[in-house]
């Protein structure tokens, strides 16, 4: 008895936490990409960066003890799914009885610009060492998302001169719609933060060391460290030719059991985290979401399918969290889809509010700045409609 | 069953209140309040806040 746990990540710990938990008492092997032990990814972009969180506190297998034993393969990924056989990198086959894939997402670089030195990304612990080893002078961000937000606020917490660039017309439109995110634009402008708005980066300057950058609309901005926070893709890629749909991620039904490109269910094969793409029951459609607390939840519902089979729809809420400018944002649902936006509480001129957003008189999402209890009601409230 | 909060690690994200409001709930204050009369009754629920604690600050002794 063997199940291999692909990726070791938030997810693919929880998973086999959950598996052990659940009473499995077979073998469980973890296949990371990343040389390090399971950690924690959401202080990378501010803590871990200031210094005001410390590298020992991202650990995440701190009960890894005789109760959560696992056989670790690290800095070894998975390299492709052949039956009931994982390959890793190196060579190794591990045959298995059961499979979780978790392995994640990686950054997407915009096709066709060139990479000169102090060009980051932000995905690892490692990137994120490379990056605060880099990080002084003046900082550009391309993106304007959570990631890049956040490395914003963390820029100005540092002192440091910051820029954002994005092709949208507001940070975080995608997730928060247009008026929300004209209240992050403020916060952050109010805190220093330069927008390079509605543009987007066609080259960067310098061949020893970046400069700066060329923008789509023909200026130019001087920067001596960049990073390239313009989202993620789900890693499948060792996942082609195994006959596992992965079209939009790695597609699930609702019980998170991996289905193959003719939409039969995978035999002891589950899917969790970032990588993905389930039937959400009370959605109603298939949802991909990027969030920490779905790899957390989405692991236990994961693992306890493949022990004991289809029993409880996987239905946690999309839920996120992001600090940025002193301020906690927090989202419940999926408020980007929705076409009315209403203030339950405070209003757009202050720091603390809630916002529901509604289609067709259906709420289908809510965000609060700065009030955890509102939002938790919020969460409620569309739960329960 | 023995829940506890570490009150440092805790920085009300109130997902413990959504996933078990009988056990956890956050005042106007967003100040966290554990009521341990119920947990008993809603083990599963607890261990689900648990889980979906960001900061892992709920620790749980069965």
């Amino acid at each position: 008895m063997r199940i291999v746990v692909a990726g070791a990540g938030l997810a693919g710990w929880r998973a086999a936490e959950a598996l052990r938990a659940e009473g499995f008492r077979g073998e469980i092997v973890v296949a990371g990409a990343e040389a390090h032990r399971p950690y924690d990814r959401p202080p990378l972009s501010k803590g871990l960066l200031t210094g005001a969180t410390a590298e020992t506190a991202l650990a995440l297998s701190e009960s890894d003890t005789a109760d959560t034993e696992v056989t670790w393969r690290l800095g070894n990924p998975v390299a492709a799914l052949r039956g009931r056989t994982v390959v890793l990198e190196d060579g190794e086959e591990l045959d298995f009885t059961g499979l979780v894939i978790a392995t994640g997402s990686t950054p997407v670089i915009p096709a066709g610009l060139n990479r000169p030195p102090g060009v980051h990304v932000l995905r690892t612990l490692d990137d994120a060492r490379a990056l605060r080893a880099d990080l002084t002078g003046r900082v550009l961000v391309l993106g304007a998302g959570f990631i890049g937000c956040e490395l914003a606020s963390t820029c100005r917490d540092l002192g440091l001169p910051v820029a954002v660039a994005d092709p949208l017309p507001h940070p975080l439109i995608r997730v928060l719609g247009e008026d929300v995110a004209r209240r992050v634009e403020r916060l952050h402008r109010e805190r220093g933060v330069r927008w390079l708005l509605g543009t987007q980066v066609v080259k960067f300057l310098g061949r020893d060391r970046v400069t700066g950058a060329v923008l789509s609309d023909g200026r130019a901005v001087r920067a001596d460290v960049v990073v390239i926070a313009t989202g993620v893709r789900p890693a499948t890629g060792w996942l082609a030719g195994s006959g596992v749909d992965v079209s939009g991620g790695v597609r699930c039904d609702e019980y998170l059991r991996v289905l193959d490109e003719s939409g039969a269910v995978v035999p002891d094969v589950v899917a969790a985290g970032d990588v993905a793409c389930w039937t959400h029951p009370l959605l109603g459609e298939a949802v991909r979401v990027e969030h920490w607390t779905t790899a957390a939840l989405g692991a236990a519902a994961a693992a306890r399918t493949l022990l004991h089979g289809p029993q409880a729809p996987f239905d946690a809420v999309p839920s996120f969290w992001s600090d940025q400018c002193g301020l906690r944002i927090q989202g419940v649902g999926l408020p980007g889809r929705g076409e009315h936006v209403e203030l339950v509480h405070g209003n757009l001129a202050g720091d603390k509010f809630v916002a529901r957003y509604s289609t067709d008189g259906r709420h289908v999402g809510s965000v609060a700045f700065g009030l955890p209890r509102q939002l938790a009601l919020e969460r409620r409230r569309l739960t329960s409609a | 069953m023995n829940v506890e909060v570490d009150p440092v690690l805790c920085e009300s994200h109130g997902q413990c209140e959504f996933a078990a409001p009988e056990v956890f709930s956050l005042d106007d204050e967003a100040v966290l309040h554990i009521d341990h009369g119920p947990v008993e009754n809603v083990r599963e629920a607890v261990h689900r806040a648990a889980r979906a604690c960001p900061t892992r600050a709920i620790r749980i002794a069965e």
